[in-house]
């Protein structure tokens, strides 16, 4: 039977690919000239400033992170006063979901030195590095935020990829450690018993950030995360290769663990504080653990990209969220790691149990086993985050 | 347009054009009506394409911040082969395996549809599209809760021990191949049930009429009747299911991982350009391989 079709012969098709073929290697030629570098310098790339004229900011920020009112979802109290007080318009946009994903949005613009059309981006510590190393973020005046230059929690100064606070203002932190279900489980301590303990076999999972992960394995190794070699790297993932070999680790994972911990399909983890406090509130025999060789501190920061016009605006936000009782208001919404000092007193008189939560308000004891990853160049992001894969995947 | 508008005042106006100059503006007219067509598969297809090709040669120690020198790397090409080959073959393994399932859910359910569904028939079809109006990551997510390890059908198969009891359905590749399967299934059906929708149930009468068992007619008239569709549906399955990589990275493990999943990362994850670009157009050729393989093997001269 005939169709309406028009026939489509392996001749026709033969000749359709090496027609394509052939149009391939001519604007291949053409193409040939490659790519330009994405690095850009100060003196290269420079910003101007329209603050003094022009009362406006453009915010990118995570869905979700930010305070709204328990009745009315579209206000936002704290960014509202800020507004009020200020006279700044501010652009809220919850555009950021994936730090990979973000990259993609803006690199474009940046690696061009074009505008991006945000004054401030909110990016996780390793993707703020990498930007920070390809001179994508502006430098900022601490002289016109004071409280952040008083109230920065200590452990989250002089970070290797910002050693004098000038880049890179912390939003919210939180820990990377372990975590267990002790219905399903009995006490977990250390990393090593995690990946070892044979109670536990199929029963854990880590997590597919490769900082969180080898971070607590380089420390249950007794090595430095935020100042390890090559050679160290290597030994703390033969570790975890080991435990993922021996059937020990059944997955990795990004934050979809929290409802299998919480059901006990999975007895214990590496993760995030963020997700076992709220777990936490249903169920207080969920517990988060910071395991003694130390504990993963990360932070999401407020980055001021290149040929942003409302730097100062932007300062005066940063500033202005440093602030103990602005702080503590918009700590008591997200329940992360509040990473202003003097947040604590305030929570005090919004909700003491809060207050005294050390998954929010971490206590020093705490603080002293906090660790921050070191910054990559790009050749070693690429290195260990290649090794890294070939372990948690194929 | 302005070629069909010009012809009758020419003729009004009494001065007949010339015959070859006429035939020569129909000749034209396809030409014309092929240039949106045809601009914007140069625009948005042929020109990324080349853009990537340029791209899967460039030296592969370039890196982010000082670009990316055109060097003509071929070697990039079998350095990604021989990095992520078993990912290639778990491809088309999955989406093999897909559809096959496909074909012996999808051919019984087109054939009852445009045969034997009389006045169902549209309600019938708008069931197998009804899907399509959700989105397809919504599709796959559900599919993982309906999976789940706590949920009522890994709970019934542990009670049947079918599973054991510390067996799982996600993160599987059952969990992928079952994902594939469903989601391009209404690309099976649909050329499947449009060639079968035309076949005369007359020729299957006079088939029996000539001593055919219900077997050998299908054998020998239905099949052969329905090979277009058959052809144009296993392409349309086959050829994003290989490519997929929502549905390993929603419901399998990195274990269940595919080609496509690499390349995600090769771009987006470790920023190696040259080599994203080099398995994209490894995956092109592989699949042409296929379905030139396939399309000598199926005799579409005579079917199509």
């Amino acid at each position: 039977m005939r169709t309406p079709l028009r026939p489509l012969t392996r001749r026709g098709l033969l000749t359709g690919t090496l027609g394509s073929a052939a149009m391939l290697a001519v604007g291949g030629s053409l193409a040939g000239c490659g790519t330009k570098g994405a690095q850009q310098t100060e003196a290269g790339c420079a910003s101007e400033d329209l603050s003094a004229t022009e009362k406006k900011l453009a915010f990118s920020n995570w869905p979700q992170y930010m305070d709204v009112d328990e009745k009315d979802e579209s206000k936002r109290p704290t960014l509202d006063a800020f507004i009020a007080r200020s006279g700044i318009q501010v652009t809220y946009t919850e555009d950021v979901n994936d730090n990979n994903e973000f990259f993609g949005k803006v690199q474009n613009q940046l690696a061009g030195c074009q505008p991006t059309g945000r004054d401030v981006m909110v990016l996780t510590d390793w993707m703020a590095a990498r930007m920070i190393r390809l001179g994508w973020i502006q430098q900022l005046d601490t002289s016109k935020m004071p409280n952040v230059s008083a109230n920065l929690l200590p452990s989250l100064r002089g970070r290797s990829f910002d050693k004098d606070n000038q880049l890179a203002v912390p939003w919210q932190s939180g820990l990377a450690g372990i975590a267990y279900n002790g219905k399903v489980t009995k006490e977990l301590r250390t990393v090593d018993e995690l990946l070892t303990r044979p109670d536990l076999k199929g029963k854990v999972t880590a997590l597919s950030e490769m900082r969180d992960t080898m971070g607590l394995l380089l420390q249950s190794n007794g090595h430095d995360p935020s100042n390890f070699t090559a050679a160290q790297f290597d030994d703390a993932l033969n570790k975890l290769k080991k435990a993922v070999d021996s059937g020990q680790i059944r997955k990795f994972t990004g934050n979809d663990y929290a409802p299998d911990l919480a059901k006990g399909d999975i007895a214990a983890c590496i993760g995030w504080s963020g997700d076992v406090i709220q777990l936490g509130f249903e169920d207080d025999k969920i517990k988060f653990v910071v395991p003694e060789s130390g504990v993963m501190l990360w932070s999401d920061n407020m980055l001021v990209p290149n040929k942003a016009t409302h730097k100062a605006n932007a300062e005066q936000l940063m500033n202005y969220y440093y602030e103990p009782a602005v702080a503590a208001q918009l700590a008591a919404y997200v329940n992360y790691i509040c990473p202003v000092q003097g947040a604590q007193a305030e929570m005090e008189k919004i909700d003491p149990e809060l207050a005294a939560n050390p998954l929010i308000f971490p206590d020093d004891a705490m603080l002293a086993k906090a660790q921050v990853f070191m910054a990559l160049d790009e050749k070693q992001e690429r290195e260990y985050e290649s090794k890294f894969q070939q372990v948690i995947g194929a | 347009m302005s070629a069909l508008a010009h012809v009758p005042t020419g003729q009004s106006t009494g001065a007949k054009p010339p015959p070859a100059a006429r035939r020569g503006r129909y000749r034209a007219l396809p030409y014309l009506l092929l240039l949106p067509g045809g601009g914007w598969l140069l625009l948005f297809f042929a020109l990324p394409l080349l853009q990537l090709a340029a791209a899967s040669l460039y030296d592969p120690g370039g890196s982010l911040a000082t670009g990316y020198a055109m060097t003509w790397a071929f070697g990039n090409y079998p350095d990604a082969l021989a990095a992520y080959w078993p990912h290639f073959l778990r491809s088309f393994g999955y989406a093999g395996l897909a559809l096959v399932l496909a074909l012996l859910m999808g051919y019984p359910l087109a054939y009852a549809i445009a045969q034997k569904a009389g006045r169902w028939k549209n309600l019938l079809l708008v069931c197998v599209v009804a899907p399509m109006f959700t989105s397809f990551l919504v599709r796959t997510l559900a599919w993982k809760t309906i999976l789940s390890d706590n949920g009522w059908v890994v709970g019934l198969l542990r009670d049947v021990h079918l599973l054991g009891p510390d067996g799982r359905l996600l993160a599987t590749p059952f969990a992928v191949v079952l994902g594939l399967t469903y989601n391009f299934l209404p690309f099976l059906v649909l050329p499947l049930y449009a060639s079968l929708e035309r076949l005369d149930p007359r020729l299957l009468e006079a088939a029996s009429d000539l001593y055919a068992s219900p077997v050998r007619a299908f054998r020998r008239v239905t099949l052969p009747l329905s090979m277009p569709g058959l052809v144009a549906g296993t392409l349309l399955f086959f050829i994003p299911a290989s490519g997929d990589y929502i549905n390993a990275e929603l419901l399998g493990t990195p274990n269940e991982y595919m080609i496509g999943n690499v390349i995600d990362s090769a771009f987006l994850v470790r920023l190696d350009y040259p080599q994203g670009a080099a398995l994209s157009f490894l995956l092109m050729a592989a699949i042409l391989a296929v379905v030139f393989g396939y399309l000598r093997r199926a005799g579409t001269e005579d079917v199509l």
